[in-house]
């Protein structure tokens, strides 16, 4: 990304130009959410000005309407993902409600005590806590692929652990916490192999990979709108069809049903069996314009830009005294975790503020990863689109002042 | 810058780097874990209390500055106070973090009142006394700032 597109595309978010304690913000916890750009907050705007019905069921204009941007939304995100069918597509209220759907509507109906739910280290709480609520109720057992110093899995060790009694693998794209771009195309050939299917937590990487889950043969795929640029409260499960007729409704309601009688009720087609209740219309139109605009500044554009980034703030970080890089794998996200000797992440936080820079301290719902490195807490920068080389300098500026104040 | 030098005082880097009472208390005969999950910070506190009098107290854990210098600081004042006068400090401490004028003299707990310009780190300030309370007590399972 040239400095001029940079500049341009930075206008297109109206909170980047706002102050933070006197300072222009810099917003680096892009891993947490991501800004709206203009055309996002346009969308719902508009939604709400000028389409708002309920969907699915009036006859009247308006309803129509409101059911065609919902819908076509749908369709965006099927072309974003690069799914075979739109009905392969269920709205969410993000990725944590996607995994807690697979969990309790395939797990339910498809595990056995003795079975095995296969998740990594490095997975996000909301990757890990649907599976345990499901193995306490089915009996199914979780097992754990380790990571390794640097952040990634342990070779070999997915392959060990995979048996005939392995039902489902849990893995993210991109790790959170540590930025590891884990292989998941490598990951999922070889629990196909023993027959097991495999859930990818997108939830990182959408906004920063090109993902294709035909090409990736994964089973199910769930991101969150609100990384993406898109806003929150929406979000999207992918799942191949066949595996989506055969799994029970998640929850009951209006719109996922066909027919209702005190005696029986039949379930509506797919994709509305999933989607019981009035859903996020104007969240999912927004959404759908998030895509638009992600597609339009182009995802191998983002990621370079990004990976520049990245790299720009590892030259700095390693000649930084007393600064631990946590996740040093050389396939990485934008995402620098970092402690500095000496000086609590939440103390960083709270110093990098007052200067305008906005980063994560904390577990970052990862606390089995904290555990692994030892730590109760690291320091995250994370990058978007819009983040800019000054901002990785004042990032560092920040810093100095920290060791400044701490160290004397 | 000022309002952060209010948070951050020497004084409470003085704590930070060499906090008073860190260690165990074999002969304790209260003790409460406590537990931020915000920012995963863990402490132990352990008391001996005798005749409803704090005779010692000593903590340990690993924190940000503020919860380790505000362990540090209120096991320095908890040394010879009754448990209602341990309450007392508690509520006196709390006003002031929460930006009320404390209903008693705080003593050099007072170095502590910048966090009220911090509402994200109130929860870091109290993580010991809510240990205390717990302790106090005598309450085995972790008590939680949330």
């Amino acid at each position: 990304m040239n400095e001029h597109s940079l500049a341009d595309w930075r206008a297109q978010f109206p909170i980047l130009s706002r102050q933070v304690h006197g300072k222009p913000l810099v917003y680096l916890d892009n891993a947490a959410t991501t800004q709206k750009p203009q055309a996002v907050l346009q969308a719902e705007r508009y939604y709400y000005e000028q389409l708002n019905a309920n969907i699915h069921r009036g006859v009247h204009a308006l309803s129509q309407e409101a059911t065609d941007a919902f819908e076509l939304a749908r369709d965006k995100i099927q072309h974003f993902l690069h799914a075979a069918h739109r009905e392969e597509i269920i709205f969410t209220r993000g990725a944590t409600e996607s995994i807690n759907l697979v969990a309790h509507s395939w797990g339910r109906s498809h595990l056995q005590p003795g079975d095995e739910i296969l998740l990594t280290e490095m997975e996000h709480h909301a990757n890990i806590v649907p599976w345990q609520i499901l193995c306490e109720a089915t009996g199914a057992q979780l097992k754990v692929v380790p990571i390794d110093a640097r952040g990634g899995l342990v070779a070999g060790a997915l392959q060990s652990l995979l048996t005939h009694k392995t039902k489902l693998v849990g893995v993210t794209h991109v790790s959170n916490a540590l930025g590891t771009i884990n292989p998941v195309a490598e990951i999922i050939r070889q629990a196909h192999a023993v027959g097991a299917l495999v859930l990818v937590d997108g939830a990182q990487a959408v906004a920063h990979l090109a993902v294709d889950v035909q090409a990736l043969d994964c089973d199910f795929y769930v991101f969150s709108s609100h990384k993406l640029y898109g806003p929150t409260g929406i979000g999207a499960l992918y799942g191949k069809r066949s595996l989506l007729q055969d799994m029970p409704p998640y929850q009951g309601g209006g719109d996922m049903i066909s027919q209702v009688t005190f005696a029986k009720t039949t379930y509506n087609q797919l994709p509305y069996k999933f989607e019981a209740g009035t859903p996020h219309i104007a969240g999912a139109v927004g959404l759908g314009a998030a895509i638009d605009f992600v597609q339009a500044v182009g995802l191998e554009r983002i990621a370079a830009h990004e990976e520049h980034l990245l790299s720009y703030a590892t030259e700095q970080a390693l000649q930084f005294d007393g600064l631990t890089l946590i996740g040093t794998m050389p396939e990485k996200a934008g995402i620098l975790s970092f402690v500095l000797k000496g000086v609590h992440p939440h103390d960083i936080g709270t110093i990098l503020d007052n200067e305008g820079v906005a980063i994560r301290t904390g577990h970052h719902c990862a606390m089995p990863v904290m555990d692994h490195y030892d730590l109760a807490a690291t320091a995250r920068a994370s990058f978007a689109l819009y983040n800019t080389p000054e901002e990785v300098d004042a990032l560092f500026h920040g810093l100095r002042r920290v060791q400044k104040l701490f160290l004397g | 810058m000022s309002d952060l030098r209010d948070l951050y005082q020497e004084v409470i880097f003085d704590h930070n780097r060499h906090p008073h009472n860190f260690g165990p208390l074999p002969h304790a005969n209260r003790h409460a874990d406590g537990f931020n999950p915000l920012c995963g910070d863990r402490l132990t506190l352990r008391l001996l209390v005798e005749n409803g009098v704090i005779q010692e107290a000593r903590f340990e854990g690993a924190g940000c500055a503020i919860s380790t210098a505000s362990a540090s600081l209120m096991t320095d004042a908890l040394k010879g106070k009754t448990e209602a006068e341990a309450h007392q400090l508690f509520a006196g401490f709390h006003q002031m973090v929460m930006g009320e004028p404390p209903a008693i003299d705080l003593g050099k707990l007072a170095v502590l009142a910048g966090v009220q310009e911090f509402p994200a780190r109130v929860k870091c300030a109290t993580l010991a006394w809510h240990t205390l309370t717990a302790a106090l007590k005598n309450e085995t399972t972790a008590v939680s700032t949330e």
